[in-house]
């Protein structure tokens, strides 16, 4: 694939390699936010590849992983209405719920689809007119502007039996919390590919000027990573101020996609919002603004669940700060697996926990 | 993934030999043979193609030590 295999070749990783090795001054703590970095990292065996001063943490960018138990148990109920339709990315069906999940209420007769694109959810309420069709919105800033998408279609067309059940987040607030935990020490973010796309990298700017840590926006591929890491370890050697670098410049902008902003602040308006492992964050989630609250399932039909009840053992949250490795929760593997997963980060192919449990940490020995 | 066909709204992408189809609501002045970021069913950006060459050219003359 053209753009793509590119940015997969040895040859050019072993000299990118040799450059970080010639800019390493001690140890360096790098967090990737997003899980599809942590995936890639793994899958080209980076970290093994890396001097070992270098040290990776993933963050909380799985949108999966930070949605919260409570989103899944209202998920769950809306699906026990027999008039009902939940229709949703495949990787929610396993998350599990106080006491159920969505796979199992599908094989108890709840209707429950998956679809790849919110338009999908579209289609299913034009031809289901007798149905409420209830689209779980999970996801970040990449996500976020398909969903408005499909929110402003629905409205042209008066499709007046399509739901948004909104658990979107946005990810400058989680950092920004992230930060102001004290137990978290960092010195350089490798700042989501996609999320950026749409964003840019102004609203990040707080990280270098607030908290003095570097950052880059790098692709998804691994010269990119690689490349990325480069960028930061080169900033530090050099004795650079702290900023947001851009590494991955042939898809985002300094301001991002103007076009996916509008949408969003068109469709959403910003609201506190609950994560899984970092609380409540002000201002980190979006529901439907006034002019499209008619899309909100949540104010036409609203639906009170009780207090969420979770295995006290996981340490999902503390996995998804970066303050635990998955190796370190005593159900890894054992009760927690990706066919039988206790917590979400187990779901989802980009959640730590499953990225753990397929490649391992392993590597090269001896 | 490169755009081989615009219809109205929506394009259909190929890419190693597979093909879908996709919104374009997200993103201005796209044209056959574009390449662009496709998420949730939509393209989220185009790819510069000029860009991607540059990028690639550093990372060539990478290795010196510098």
């Amino acid at each position: 694939m053209k753009y793509v295999d590119e940015f997969r070749d040895i040859g050019i990783a072993k000299k990118i390699l040799k450059d970080i090795s010639c800019h390493v001054d001690g140890e360096y703590k790098i967090m990737e936010v997003c899980g599809t970095h942590t995936q890639n990292i793994f899958r080209y065996g980076l970290r093994q590849l890396l001097p070992k001063e270098i040290k990776l943490f993933s963050g909380p960018g799985c949108p999966v992983c930070v949605s919260p138990t409570s989103f899944i148990d209202k998920a769950i109920a809306y699906s026990r209405i027999s008039s009902f339709i939940i229709a949703t990315f495949g990787d929610m069906l396993k998350v599990p719920g106080s006491s159920s999940s969505l796979e199992k209420e599908k094989s108890k007769g709840g209707d429950i689809r998956i679809v790849y694109s919110s338009l999908d959810a579209i289609g299913i309420a034009a031809r289901n007119p007798g149905k409420k069709i209830v689209f779980l919105g999970i996801g970040f800033e990449t996500t976020i502007p398909t969903v408005a998408a499909s929110v402003i279609e629905a409205k042209k067309n008066r499709i007046n039996n399509f739901y948004v059940l909104s658990g979107h987040k946005i990810m400058p607030p989680a950092l920004e919390a992230l930060l102001e935990d004290k137990k978290i020490s960092i010195d350089g973010f490798i700042l989501p590919a996609h999320v950026s796309a749409i964003i840019g990298s102004v609203p990040y700017e707080f990280i270098p000027n607030k908290f003095n840590i570097d950052c880059v926006i790098a692709g998804f591929e691994p010269l990119d990573i690689l490349h990325g890491i480069y960028m930061l370890l080169k900033s530090r050697f050099d004795g650079l101020k702290p900023r947001v670098r851009l590494q991955y410049t042939r898809v985002v902008k300094r301001k991002g996609n103007r076009k996916a902003i509008g949408l969003i602040k068109e469709v959403f308006r910003q609201t506190d919002s609950e994560w899984r492992g970092l609380g409540n964050i002000p201002g980190s989630g979006l529901v439907l603004s006034n002019a499209y609250k008619q899309f909100d399932i949540e104010m036409n039909r609203k639906i009170i669940v009780s207090r969420p009840k979770e295995n006290p053992l996981c340490l999902c949250g503390e996995v998804l700060k970066g303050l635990k490795v998955p190796l370190e929760c005593k159900l890894f593997g054992k009760r927690c697996t990706p066919q039988a997963p206790v917590g979400a980060c187990m779901v989802s192919g980009e959640g730590t926990c499953a990225t753990y449990y397929k490649y391992g940490e392993g590597g090269l020995t001896g | 993934m490169k755009i081989a066909e615009i219809i109205g709204n929506e394009a259909v992408v190929e890419s190693g030999g597979l093909k879908k189809k996709i919104g374009l609501h997200l993103v201005r002045n796209i044209r056959i043979g574009d390449y662009v970021i496709v998420h949730a069913g939509f393209a989220i950006e185009k790819l510069d193609k000029k860009r991607a060459q540059g990028t690639l050219k550093i990372l060539k003359e990478m290795g010196s030590g510098r």
